[in-house]
C-alpha cells in the first residue's frame, strides 16, 4: 500500500505541555484518515507539522515522500489546508480570493484566472463571485475557503475541524463536497471533535487525547469498541432506579449504569429493534414506572470514556503500587 | 528571483485593493493628520517662537514624523489580524517566497502614509507653511519620509507577530515611541535642553528625519553643533539603512514560525 502521508513518532513541546506526545500516523494514498479528539488534544499541532507550518521537536513525517522539515518547499506543492478558521480575506471578492491564491501558486495569471472561474462554479459560488467575501454567510466562506485550498489540485489535503460553526445544512453540503474531491484520488486528513463527522467521511479513524493516539481503525472497529447503540430509560420515581437496572441486568447482556440521580439507566443496545424490545418486556414484568426511553448513538462522550477508561485504571492501580509498596 | 517578485506584486495587489475598499481608514489616515497640522501650527505657532523663522514652518516637519510613526500600531493590527483568521497560516502552507506577505503589507501601509502626506501638505499650505528648497529636494524629502514610515511598518509588522494581542499592539508602540518623539527634535528645537539630554535628542533617529526634512525643505533647522545635527540626511538614511537591516530579516524569521495565539 501506498502512504501519502506517514508521521512516526512526531513529538511537539509548548512549554510545560508537550501537546503533541508522539503520534504517528499513516494515511494511504486516495482515502481519508479522521484524527478525532476533544479540544487540546494535539489535533491542530498535529496537522500545522504536517502542513509544514511548525517543525516537530522529534520524530519525522513525510507528505508524498517529501521530509515535511527538508523539504518544506514541495511539501507546500503538494498539499491544500483549510485550516480552523474560514481562511479568506474579507476584503476581496471570492474571485479575488481565488486569483491571489493561483497566482502564489504559480498558476500564472491566466492560469489563476481561469481556474478560480471552475471553482466557484464547483462550490457553488458564482452568484456571489464578485461581492466582497465579508457579505458571505458561514457556510459560503468555508466554501470558498475549501476551493482555495484545492486551487493548486493537491494530492493531499488537511481539513482541520472544517465544519465548526456551521449550520447541519452547510455541513452535509461540505461533507458531499469533500467526498466528491477524494472520488477524484484526493488523500484527505480531516481533524473533527465529532464522531458522526468521523463516521460520514473517513475510512479510517485515529482518536488522539493528550497528544497520543490511543485507537485506530476503521470507523465500525472504534464503534464496535464502544458498543453500537446505547438505551437510556428514566423512570418517574428515583426507588425504581435500581430496580430497573437489576431488571435489565437480568434481561440482557451488558451492565446498566445508574445517574446521579438515581432515575435514568443507560445500557449499550445489543441485538437493535429486538434488544429494546427485550428491555421493555423486562422493565413491564418489574413494573416499574418509565417515562422516557431514548435509544442513543455512541457519542464522541462514549468513545472516550471507553478508550480512556481502562488507561485511567492501570495509573490508578500503579498509584495503588506505589502507596502499598 | 523573478518568482518573487511575482510574489510581492500579488501581495501588494491585494493591499491596494483594500485601500480602496476602506473608505474609513482612508478617512483616518487623512483626517486626524490635518487637525495636527491645524492644532500645531495655527495654535501652537501663536504662542511658540523659535530663534530662526516661525514654529510653522519648523513645526511640520515633526509633525510628518509623528504621523509616520502612528503607523507601526496599524501595521500591527492588520498582521495579527492575517494571524488570527487564519490567512497566514493559509499564505504559508503555499510554495512562496516567506517575505512577500510582509513587503504587500508594509508597502500598502507606505502607500496609505503618502496619501496622508498629500492631505498634509495641503493643510500645511493653507495655514501658510511652505517648501522653500527646489522640486529635486522636496521629492527627496517625502520619499525619505515615505522610507521612515515604510520602516516603521516593518517595525510594527514584528511587533503584531511578537504581542500577536490587538490590544498590547495597539498600546504598546506609544509607551515605546512617545518617549523617542518627546527627546527629539519633531516639536522642539534643542537649544533650550540641558547638556545631556541634547547630545541624546540631536543623536536621536527622528530628530534625523525631521531634521533631514528640514533642510531639504528649506524649513528652520533645530540647530545643533554635533556631526548629527549638522548632517541630517546622512544619518537618518544611515539609520533607517540600520533599523531595516535588524527588523526585517527578524520579521522574516518570526513570519515562518508564528502560531496564533
Amino acid at each position: 500500500m501506498e502512504f501519502a502521508i506517514q508521521a512516526e513518532e512526531l513529538r511537539k513541546r509548548y512549554g510545560d505541555t508537550e501537546a503533541v506526545a508522539g503520534v504517528s500516523l499513516a494515511v494511504p494514498t486516495g482515502t481519508i484518515m479522521g484524527v478525532l479528539g476533544p479540544n487540546g488534544a494535539g489535533k491542530t499541532t498535529t496537522v500545522r507539522m504536517l502542513a509544514t507550518l511548525l517543525s516537530p521537536d522529534s520524530g519525522r513525517a513525510t507528505v508524498c515522500g517529501y521530509d515535511v522539515v527538508g523539504q518544506a518547499r514541495e511539501v507546500r506543492r503538494k498539499i491544500g489546508l483549510t485550516g480552523q478558521y474560514a481562511a479568506v480575506d474579507e476584503r476581496l471578492t471570492g474571485r479575488e480570493n481565488l486569483h491571489l491564491i493561483g497566482v502564489l501558486h504559480r498558476l500564472g495569471k491566466r492560469g489563476a484566472k481561469a481556474r478560480a472561474t471552475e471553482l466557484l462554479e464547483r462550490f457553488d459560488l458564482v452568484e456571489a463571485a464578485d461581492r466582497l467575501s465579508r457579505t458571505y454567510s458561514g457556510g459560503m466562506r468555508r466554501r470558498l475557503d475549501l476551493a482555495a485550498s484545492l486551487l493548486a489540485d493537491p494530492t493531499v489535503l488537511f481539513l482541520d475541524e472544517p465544519t465548526t460553526g456551521l449550520d447541519p445544512v452547510s455541513r452535509r453540503d461540505l461533507w458531499t463536497m469533500i467526498r466528491a474531491e477524494v472520488d477524484r484520488g484526493l488523500t484527505v486528513l480531516l481533524t473533527t471533535q465529532y464522531l458522526e463527522e468521523a463516521d460520514q467521511l473517513a475510512d479510517r479513524i485515529a482518536v488522539i487525547d493528550k497528544g497520543l493516539v490511543i485507537a485506530e481503525g476503521t470507523p465500525e472497529e472504534l464503534k464496535r469498541k464502544v458498543g453500537q447503540e446505547r438505551l437510556d430509560v428514566t423512570v418517574a420515581d428515583a426507588a425504581d432506579g435500581a430496580v430497573m437496572a437489576s431488571a435489565l441486568a437480568r434481561a440482557t447482556t451488558s451492565v446498566p449504569t445508574v445517574s446521579d440521580d438515581g432515575r435514568t439507566v443507560s445500557l449499550t443496545l445489543v441485538g437493535g429493534v429486538l434488544g429494546i424490545s427485550t428491555a421493555l418486556s423486562a422493565l413491564n414484568d418489574a413494573r416499574v414506572d418509565v417515562v422516557d426511553l431514548a435509544v442513543r448513538r455512541p457519542t464522541l462522550d462514549d468513545v472516550f470514556i471507553s478508550l480512556t477508561g481502562p488507561q485511567r485504571d492501570a495509573e490508578q492501580e500503579r498509584a495503588l503500587e506505589r502507596s502499598t509498596a | 528571483m523573478n518568482e518573487v517578485l511575482t510574489d510581492w506584486r500579488a501581495l501588494i495587489w491585494r493591499h491596494l485593493l483594500h485601500l480602496k475598499r476602506m473608505p474609513d481608514k482612508l478617512i483616518s489616515a487623512t483626517v486626524l493628520p490635518m487637525v495636527f497640522v491645524v492644532l500645531f501650527g495655527v495654535l501652537f505657532g501663536s504662542a511658540i517662537s523659535i530663534p530662526n523663522g516661525g514654529y510653522q514652518e519648523f513645526i511640520m516637519a515633526g509633525i510628518f514624523t509623528q504621523v509616520m510613526i502612528t503607523a507601526v500600531p496599524n501595521t500591527a493590527i492588520g498582521t495579527i489580524e492575517d494571524l488570527n483568521n487564519g490567512l497566514t497560516d493559509r499564505f504559508r502552507s503555499l510554495p512562496m517566497s516567506p517575505s512577500a506577505v510582509l513587503v504587500g503589507r508594509t508597502v500598502g501601509d507606505t502607500a496609505l502614509r503618502a496619501v496622508t502626506c498629500v492631505a498634509m501638505t495641503a493643510v500645511g499650505y493653507a495655514i501658510g507653511w511652505r517648501l522653500h528648497g527646489g522640486v529635486l529636494e522636496a521629492i527627496a524629502g517625502f520619499g525619505l519620509l515615505l522610507l521612515f514610515g515604510f520602516t516603521m511598518a516593518w517595525v510594527g509588522a514584528l511587533l503584531g507577530m511578537r504581542v500577536r494581542s490587538p490590544e498590547a499592539a495597539s498600546s504598546l508602540p506609544s509607551v515605546l515611541l512617545m518617549p523617542l518623539m518627546f527627546t527629539s527634535s519633531a516639536y522642539i528645537p534643542l537649544g533650550g535642553l540641558p547638556g545631556w539630554l541634547r547630545a541624546i535628542a540631536e543623536w536621536n533617529p527622528l530628530s534625523a528625519v525631521a531634521g533631514a526634512c528640514r533642510q531639504l525643505w528649506g524649513n528652520p533647522a533645530a540647530a545643533g553643533d554635533s556631526f548629527a545635527a549638522r548632517n541630517p540626511v546622512p544619518m537618518a538614511l544611515l539609520w533607517l539603512a540600520v533599523i531595516l537591516a535588524l527588523v526585517v530579516p527578524a520579521a522574516v524569521r518570526r513570519y515562518r514560525s508564528v502560531v496564533p495565539a
